[in-house]
């Protein structure tokens, strides 16, 4: 039994123009000790959909879920009270920005201690104890000082590691890190996602890391969940997702890495960009900035099974190639623009 | 912080020089003569008029009479009363714990009152709890004080006779004052009664007074708690597991205070400004009453002494709002 199991979560915001549906039918899992991570561009409901599952959604959005467990409790049967004790003790998040994460009124010893005195009851001494036990495993050099210390007098990588600090606090079963290290430095970046993957594996605690970078994801995970207007196009382990996309969105994804792209002397960018609230095209959400669009794909779309990773697309690549696409000669030219 | 403090300290002395000009120009702006106004129903003759003025030196040039009165201020003589014949200085001591008693009660209603409501209103924002609450504040900030406080003596000293409707407490008492708090004498003398008559006639005026800033806190509470609330430090405090009550009582409110202390330190300006219609309404013996009698009266002395006093305790509890700025926000104590 996985630790996370997710099953078609929706979630839907009231807005001034009407319901917009920020997370349509995504499902996922985690098993525990296992590093999951979630890719799409920006706006693909990778935070709501984890804010939804953490309950911290405001009051405009709507969420269903035909299944929402964790650790085999049905998070949608508990009442508030009880799921908010869940939060901070087994499944902790930390965010993008670090920096404005932290509340600027309190010391960093006290934001830490807090969620020990809530969670686990520990006294004062105990609770100064474990905090600088704690700051000292993120590497934050004398955490004695640092405890006493407000938030504006620590760096932004300072600041996540606190963060990270405090969602370890509790020894959490799963910890949600959305985009660690967007707002950090690049060589700060390297660090935190370091130490994250480092915790994840000594602590065997199931890590889900959202991200917008494939690279980061080749490094740090083990399964990817690749997600674009909310929806799930596609999920596979690590590997065989770099060797062999089968949407045509992973596949843009991937040859968008410097790495990839080198060889053609720059790096592609997927025209368009995703969907929003107004722009909802029929059929395939991808279609209007997919190179393999039929007629079809743009009245309805075909989720295909696991051998080609769950992809939501009618014509999943099999080696690059679209499979079962009624235009051989149009791939040949739609490839070649995409190789351009 | 000492370079800060002293710095506003220094911005101090300029405010003063200009307060003082003020207040002597004013007060000999309103039409009357401060002799005349001694002068019984029948007169006084030419050779007395004379012989008083130059008593009181108001013969001189008017640029001769501000440095007299300057320097003497700078010695902290004030004057005295033309009327009572008492120093100033003296007056104002005897009046002032009067004034203080009955704004320090109001400000504690109006945060006491309006915080809570301003919370509550950004936690409910867009409710009819929250439109209704801002809309009562509106009332509030915009009702004139003396038709407020009119409205009020008469439902609650009129018709309900609940209160009395003038006085700081009823004659039948009388001990001597300690702290010239009414109501913390009225408790020390420990006769049987007096606080609760000390406390039915404060109560009116604190409402009345308390009512403006009670409606500028609640709106300035209400705005600030809901930029807070959309912080992301309050999804971290959510996100750890804390209760809504902590989330929104200590994470945000913590954070919301800050600016809303600097309203509160404002509020002082408006509470002297305020208790000089709340105190003639109520009869109140506080500062406020003294300087309208004193204005009536063309008591020149008072009026340029009283407010160069107010002005200089409005002053110095804005530098100690500033200063306690400086103590709730960590960002700018370090
Ligand atoms: N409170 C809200 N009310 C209405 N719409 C919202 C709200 N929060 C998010 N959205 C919308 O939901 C969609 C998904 O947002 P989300 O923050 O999950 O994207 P994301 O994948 O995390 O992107 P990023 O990489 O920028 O963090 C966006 O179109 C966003 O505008
Ligand atoms: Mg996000």
């Amino acid at each position: 039994m996985p630790l996370l199991d997710i099953e078609n979560l929706s979630v839907t915001f009231a807005t001034a123009t009407g319901p917009f549906r920020a997370v349509d039918n995504v499902s996922l899992s985690c098993d525990g000790g296992d590093i999951l991570s979630i890719v799409g561009e920006s706006g693909s409901g990778k935070s709501v959909s984890m804010l939804a599952l953490m309950g911290l959604l405001p009051f405009t959005a709507t969420v269903t879920a035909d299944r929402l467990e964790f650790d085999g409790r049905d998070l949608m049967a508990m009442k508030t009270r009880e799921r908010r004790k869940l939060l901070g003790r087994d499944i902790a998040m930390i965010f993008q920005e670090p920096m404005s994460s932290l509340n600027p009124c309190f010391t960093v010893g006290f934001q830490i201690g807090e969620s020990l005195r809530k969670h686990l009851g520990l006294g004062r001494a105990e609770r100064k104890e474990r905090t600088i036990e704690l700051l000292s495993l993120v590497g934050i050099p004398s955490p004695e000082t640092r405890l006493s210390q407000f938030p504006h007098q620590l760096s932004g990588g300072m600041s996540q590691r606190v963060m990270i600090a405090m969602a370890l606090a509790c020894n959490p079963k799963l910890l949600i890190a959305d985009e660690p290290t967007t707002a950090l430095d690049v060589t700060i970046q390297a660090q935190i996602l370091d130490l994250l993957a480092d915790l994840q594996k000594e602590r065997g605690m199931a890590l889900i890391l959202i991200t917008h970078d494939m690279g980061v994801v080749a490094e740090t995970a083990q399964r990817v969940h690749v997600q674009y207007a909310g929806q799930r196009v596609e999920e596979q382990d690590v590997r065989p997702l770099f060797e062999s996309p089968h949407h045509p969105y992973t596949a843009a994804l991937l040859s968008a890495l410097p790495e990839r792209a080198t060889k053609h002397g720059r790096l592609p960018a997927i025209p368009g960009k995703v969907p929003g609230a107004d722009d909802r095209p029929n059929g395939c959400l991808f279609s209007p900035r997919c190179a393999f669009t039929t007629d079809l794909c743009r009245r309805s779309v075909e989720r295909q099974g696991a051998e080609f990773g769950h992809a939501l697309c009618n014509y999943p690549l099999e080696q690059g190639v679209p499979r079962g696409h009624p235009d051989p000669e149009h791939i040949g030219q739609a490839m070649a623009e995409m190789m351009e | 912080m000492l370079r800060f403090f002293l710095h506003r300290l220094g911005l101090l002395i300029p405010t003063f020089i200009g307060v003082s000009i003020v207040t002597f120009a004013f007060i000999r702006l309103i039409p009357g003569d401060p002799i005349l106004m001694l002068a019984g129903e029948r007169g006084m003759s030419a050779e007395r008029y004379a012989e008083l003025r130059s008593l009181y030196g108001y013969d001189q040039p008017l640029i001769v009479q501000y440095f007299d009165y300057a320097w003497s201020a700078l010695q902290g003589d004030l004057g005295t009363s033309i009327v009572t014949k008492r120093p100033v200085l003296e007056e104002f001591f005897t009046l002032f714990p009067a004034t203080i008693e009955l704004a320090t009660v109001a400000i504690i209603i109006a945060v006491a009152v309006g915080i809570p409501l301003g919370v509550l209103a950004a936690v409910k924002r867009g409710s009819w709890l929250d439109q209704g609450l801002m809309g009562v504040a509106l009332v509030g900030y915009s009702m004139p004080i003396f038709w407020w406080g009119l409205l009020l003596i008469i439902l609650f000293s009129g018709i309900l006779q609940w209160t009395p409707v003038s006085g700081r407490i009823s004659l039948l008492y009388f001990f001597p004052p300690v702290t010239g708090f009414m109501l913390i004498d009225s408790l020390l003398s420990g006769q049987a009664g007096a606080f609760k008559s000390a406390l039915s006639h404060l109560i009116l005026p604190a409402i009345v007074l308390a009512t403006i800033p009670l409606a500028v806190i609640a709106r300035q509470t209400r705005s600030a708690m809901l930029e807070v609330l959309g912080e992301d430090y309050v999804r971290t405090a959510r996100a750890k597991g804390m209760p809504p009550r902590r989330v929104i009582g200590l994470h945000a409110l913590r954070n919301a205070l800050i600016p809303v202390i600097t309203t509160i330190g404002l509020q002082v300006g408006v509470l002297l400004a305020g208790a000089i219609l709340t105190e003639t309404i109520f009869s109140w013996p506080g500062i406020g009453k003294w300087m309208v009698d004193s204005v009536f009266k063309r008591d020149y002395a008072v009026v340029q002494g009283g407010l160069l006093l107010i002005a200089g305790i409005v002053m110095v509890v804005n530098l100690l709002v500033d200063v306690t700025y400086g103590l709730v926000n960590p960002r700018i104590r370090h």
